[in-house]
C-alpha cells in the first residue's frame, strides 16, 4: 500500500491551575498592584524581597515587619535570552536576572529590558518599571530597565 | 472595596505545554480514510486481531501489522459510564454516556459519546452506529463521527464480546 505523508498538529496540553499565594505574598503583590514592592524581615532583621514565611537560614517564622524597598536595585548577575519565546516576560531580547533592590538583603529573579546584551553587566543599576494595568500578580512588576537609560 | 478585591489571595499559574503531535504511518493511513468516511484498521499476522484506530504493531504478539481492513461504522457498547459530573471545556449537557464501543470487524474496542438515548437504557451488547459529521466538516480525524446513537437491532449476548473488553 501507498505511504501517506505523516500527519502532524498542533497539540496544547493546558492545566488551568489557580494558585493559592498565602498571607505573605497575597500582601507582596497586592501591593505590587498599589505600585509599590514591600519585604518581609526575618527575626534577625534581614529583608527577604520577594517575602517567605519562612527564613530559609532558620526556618523560623519570618516577623510581621514589612518594608518597602526599591523602585532602584542592582543587578548581581544575569543571563541574556536573545530569542523570547511566547510565555517569556517580553516579546523581544531581554536578560534574567537577579535584583536585589535597594533596601533588601535578597535578590529577586526578574527581567531586565536592556535592549541588548552589551548594555547588561553585573553591578548595574535598574529601575523597576510597572505594568499599566495591574491584575495583581508579579506580572504587576512588568520588568526592570537601566537606570541610566532613565 | 470588598475586602476580597482587596487583597491578592490567588493568582493564575497555568501549566501548558506545546507539542507538535505526529500520529505515525498507521494512524495517519486511518486519519486519511477517516476524511473519505472509511474506518480502516490493521490486522495482526500472529494472532489475527484487527485493531481500529491501528498503530503500527499488535500490542499481544508485538509484530507489525500490515494487512488493512475496513471495519463497519455499526457495533456494540462493551462497557459504558454515565458522566454526571461536568468538566471545564466539555460543553456535553449532562447528564451523557460514555461508551465503549467495538465496531464490527474490529478487535479492540474505543471510547466515544453516545448520544440520543436516555441514559436509563444503556446496556451492555446494546448495538449502535456512528453519526458522521456532514461532508463539508470532514477532516483527518476520529472526530469526525460526531457520535454514536442506538440501532434497532438484537443486543449482542455478552459472550459475544467478553474477549474484547
Ligand atoms: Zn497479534
Amino acid at each position: 500500500m501507498s505511504e501517506p505523508q505523516p500527519l502532524s498538529a498542533g497539540h496544547v496540553l493546558e492545566y488551568t491551575y489557580k494558585r493559592s499565594v498565602g498571607p505573605v505574598l497575597g500582601r507582596f503583590f497586592t501591593s505590587l498592584r498599589d505600585g509599590k514592592i514591600e519585604g518581609v524581615k526575618t527575626r534577625a532583621g534581614r529583608v527577604l524581597v520577594p517575602p517567605m514565611e519562612h527564613d530559609p537560614e532558620t526556618g523560623e517564622a519570618t516577623s510581621d515587619d514589612w518594608v518597602e524597598v526599591g523602585p532602584g536595585g542592582t543587578v548581581t548577575t544575569w543571563a541574556w535570552v536573545a530569542e523570547p519565546r511566547d510565555q517569556h516576560p517580553l516579546d523581544r531580547p531581554f536578560a534574567f536576572a537577579l535584583v536585589r533592590l535597594d533596601g533588601a538583603d535578597t535578590a529577586m529573579l526578574h527581567a531586565v529590558d536592556a535592549g541588548s546584551e552589551s548594555a547588561m553587566r553585573t553591578g548595574m543599576r535598574v529601575r523597576a518599571r510597572f505594568a499599566d494595568a495591574p491584575t495583581g500578580g508579579i506580572k504587576d512588576l512588568a520588568c526592570f530597565t537601566p537606570e541610566d537609560a532613565e | 472595596m470588598s475586602e476580597e478585591q482587596k487583597t491578592v489571595k490567588a493568582i493564575d499559574g497555568p501549566t501548558r505545554l506545546e507539542y507538535r503531535y505526529s500520529p505515525g504511518r498507521a494512524s495517519t493511513r486511518f486519519l486519511r480514510g477517516m476524511e473519505q468516511k472509511k474506518i480502516l484498521g490493521q490486522k495482526c499476522v500472529g494472532c489475527g486481531r484487527v485493531y481500529v484506530p491501528p498503530r503500527g504493531a499488535c500490542a499481544r504478539c508485538g509484530l507489525p501489522t500490515e494487512e488493512e481492513v475496513e471495519v463497519q461504522d455499526t457495533g456494540t457498547i462493551v462497557t459504558f459510564t454515565i458522566v454526571r459530573v461536568p468538566s471545564q471545556n466539555i460543553e456535553i449537557e449532562l447528564p451523557y454516556c460514555a461508551a465503549s464501543i467495538l465496531l464490527d470487524g474490529a478487535d479492540i474496542p474505543f471510547t466515544a459519546l453516545l448520544r440520543d438515548v436516555p441514559v436509563e437504557t444503556v446496556r451492555l451488547g446494546m448495538r449502535v452506529q456512528g453519526v458522521w459529521k456532514p461532508d463539508a466538516e470532514l477532516g483527518p480525524s476520529f472526530d469526525n463521527i460526531d457520535h454514536f446513537t442506538a440501532l434497532d437491532e438484537p443486543d449482542v449476548p455478552f459472550e459475544k464480546f467478553q474477549e474484547h473488553l
